[in-house]
C-alpha cells in the first residue's frame, strides 16, 4: 500500500518535532535542572537561612551569671529564660536595642500555676481569685527561684483524694505517716523522693493479725496463717477505704 | 512555499534556544556542586573549629512525656513567635490537647492553644481522667503527605525533617487532607501549605527547636536518633515509648512516654 505523498510529509515533520522535543527533554536540559534533589537542597538551605529568634538558654547566662546561678538551684532550674522573657535574640545583638519584657503582673504566673484538674499531680498549683487577691506574684515569690512560703504540712495538700477516702474510713484517725514514711525531700521533688510503703503481711497484722496489741480492740482481727493465703493484704483491701466498719 | 519559509523561521529562532538551554545547563550544574554540601554552611570547616555540619549524620526526632505537660501552652506561643506562624487562634505548627475521660467512658478532646486556658466548669466527679498532649508533626519516616504531594514541593531532608518548599507548593492542599494528624494547615498570605519543620533552622545551628526550648517542665525532648548519647535516645531508654496512630504504618518520629490509649 502505497502512502500519499502528503502524510508522508507530515509524517516527517512530526517525527522531528517528536525528535527534537526528546532531544531538548533528555539530551540538552541537564537532569539537575528537573532533580528534585537540588530542588530539595536549595529548599532546605531557604529554610535555614530563616532568622532564629529564640536564642536558646546557654546564651543568657554569659551577662546575666547571677542570676543563673539562682536559678540554676531553684525550682524553676528547667525552665528557659525565654520562658517567661520571650524570644530575645535581638537583645543578645544589640542589649541596648531591645529589653526583653518581664512579666510582673498577676496574669502570667498562673498561665502555669493556675489550678487546673489536668494538670499533673503534685505540680504546685493556686485559685488564682482566692489566692492573695490583687498582689502581684513577685511580692512574695522570686520568679527566678520561687519558694512556696510554706512547703505542704499535710499531705492532704497534694493527696487529696486520698485524704478523703481515708477521712470517711475506719482508718481514718491512723495517719499517713503510720504507715508510709516519706523523706523530707518529698515535699520539694516528688517524683524523686517518694515515700516508702508497706511490703508484708506482717505490718498490717500488727493491728489487725491475732497478737495484734497496738490496735484498738475493735480492729478486726484475722489470723494470718490461714486468712488470704498468699495474698498479700493491699490485693484484696484497699487500705484507705478498708470494707469493714465498726 | 509559505509554510516551508514560516517553517525554516521557526527552525532559526529554535535552534539559538537550544543554546539558551546549553548554558543554562552550566548553570545549574555549576549549582549542584554548591548543592551537594550540607544547608546553610561552607564546604569547609568553620572558623570555630567544629566539623560543619552534615544532614547525613543525623535523624532527628522528638519525645513528649504526658506526664510532665502542665498545659501551658508556652509552646504554641513559641513555635508563633519563632516562625511566623499567622496570629489567628487556628493556624498552628504545635498545639496541645486536653483529654478529658468521662466515668461513661466519653472522650472530651479539647484544643486548649485555640479556646480557654482553663477548664470549663465541669462535674468534678464525672471525670475519669484528664491530662494534656502536645501535638505536632510526627515527622514521619513514611510520610502520606510526601507521598500525595504532585509537584514534590514537600519532603524528607537528610537529617528527617519534613519540610516544605514553599516557592514549589501550589497550595493544592492535597498534603493536608493526608495528612492522618491534622499537622498541616494553609498559610493564609503565602497560600501554601505550612507546617512543623522542627525549626530546621535551629537544629541545623545546634539549637533547640523553640517549643522544646521554653517548655518549662521538659516534657519535650528533642535530639538525635543516630547518636546514643542524645537526650532523645536516653529518654526511648527510660521511657516506655509509643506513637499516634501506629497502624497507619507512618512510622513517625514524635515518641510519647505515658501515652493514654484514648489518644488519638
Amino acid at each position: 500500500m502505497k502512502m500519499p505523498e502528503q502524510v508522508n510529509r507530515l509524517a516527517i515533520v512530526i517525527g522531528i518535532l517528536v525528535g527534537v522535543t526528546l532531544l531538548t527533554r533528555f539530551v540538552l536540559i541537564p537532569r539537575s535542572l528537573v532533580s528534585t534533589e537540588l530542588h530539595w537542597t536549595e529548599a532546605a538551605k531557604r529554610e535555614v537561612a530563616k532568622p532564629v529568634k529564640f536564642a536558646g538558654s546557654t546564651v543568657c547566662q554569659d551577662c546575666h551569671e547571677d542570676v543563673a546561678i539562682k536559678k540554676a538551684k531553684g525550682f524553676h532550674k528547667t525552665l528557659a529564660c525565654e520562658s517567661c522573657h520571650g524570644p530575645a535574640i535581638k537583645h543578645t545583638e544589640d542589649p541596648s536595642a531591645m529589653k526583653p519584657p518581664a512579666p510582673r503582673d498577676r496574669k502570667f504566673c498562673p498561665v502555669c500555676h493556675a489550678y487546673d484538674s489536668s494538670r499533673p499531680t503534685g505540680f504546685p498549683q493556686i485559685n488564682p481569685t482566692a489566692h492573695n487577691p490583687l498582689k502581684p506574684c513577685i511580692s512574695c515569690h522570686n520568679a527566678h527561684d520561687p519558694v512556696p512560703p510554706k512547703a505542704p504540712r499535710e499531705c492532704s495538700a497534694c493527696h487529696a483524694q486520698i485524704e478523703r477516702a481515708k477521712a470517711v474510713s475506719s482508718h481514718a484517725l491512723i495517719g499517713c505517716t503510720t504507715c508510709h514514711n516519706a523523706p523530707a525531700r518529698h515535699k520539694t521533688a516528688p517524683r524523686q523522693a517518694l515515700p516508702s510503703k508497706p511490703e508484708t503481711r506482717e505490718f498490717c497484722g500488727t493491728c489487725h493479725g491475732a497478737a495484734g496489741k497496738k490496735a484498738p480492740k475493735e480492729a478486726p482481727k484475722v489470723d494470718l496463717s490461714t486468712h488470704g493465703g498468699r495474698s498479700l493484704c493491699w490485693e484484696c483491701h484497699y487500705p484507705h477505704l478498708p470494707e469493714g466498719r465498726v | 512555499m509559505n509554510e516551508r519559509r514560516e517553517f525554516l523561521k521557526g527552525a532559526i529562532i529554535f535552534f539559538p534556544a537550544g543554546g539558551v538551554l546549553t548554558a543554562l545547563a552550566r548553570e545549574a550544574a555549576g549549582k549542584e556542586t554548591v548543592g551537594k554540601d550540607a544547608p546553610g554552611t561552607d564546604a569547609k570547616a568553620q572558623p570555630n573549629g567544629k566539623k560543619a555540619y552534615n544532614p547525613a549524620d543525623h535523624w532527628y526526632g522528638m519525645g513528649v512525656e504526658i506526664d510532665k505537660c502542665i498545659g501551658c501552652n508556652r509552646c504554641a506561643v513559641a513555635c508563633k513567635a519563632e516562625n511566623d506562624v499567622p496570629d489567628q487562634p487556628f493556624f498552628f505548627r504545635t498545639w496541645v490537647e486536653r483529654y478529658t475521660i468521662a466515668r461513661s467512658g466519653n472522650v472530651n478532646v479539647e484544643n486548649i492553644s485555640i479556646g480557654p486556658q482553663l477548664e470549663k466548669a465541669q462535674d468534678a466527679r464525672e471525670i475519669l481522667r484528664s491530662f494534656f498532649v502536645p501535638k505536632l508533626c510526627n515527622h514521619c519516616a513514611n510520610p502520606p503527605c510526601v507521598q500525595v504531594c504532585p509537584v514534590n514541593a514537600t519532603f524528607t531532608t537528610p537529617d528527617g525533617a519534613v519540610i516544605v518548599d514553599a516557592e514549589r507548593c501550589i497550595g493544592c492542599r492535597y498534603c493536608i487532607q493526608a495528612c492522618p494528624y491534622g499537622a498541616r494547615y494553609l498559610h493564609p498570605k503565602t497560600r501554601t501549605a505550612d507546617k512543623c519543620t522542627f525549626c530546621y533552622h535551629r537544629i541545623v545551628k545546634g539549637l533547640q527547636p523553640a517549643c522544646v526550648e521554653v517548655c518549662p517542665t521538659q516534657a519535650r525532648i528533642f535530639g538525635d536518633l543516630k547518636s546514643r548519647a542524645s537526650r532523645l535516645t536516653r529518654f526511648m531508654r527510660f521511657n516506655k515509648i509509643h506513637v499516634l496512630k501506629p497502624q497507619l504504618n507512618t512510622e513517625p518520629k514524635v515518641y510519647y512516654a505515658q501515652l493514654d490509649g484514648e489518644v488519638r
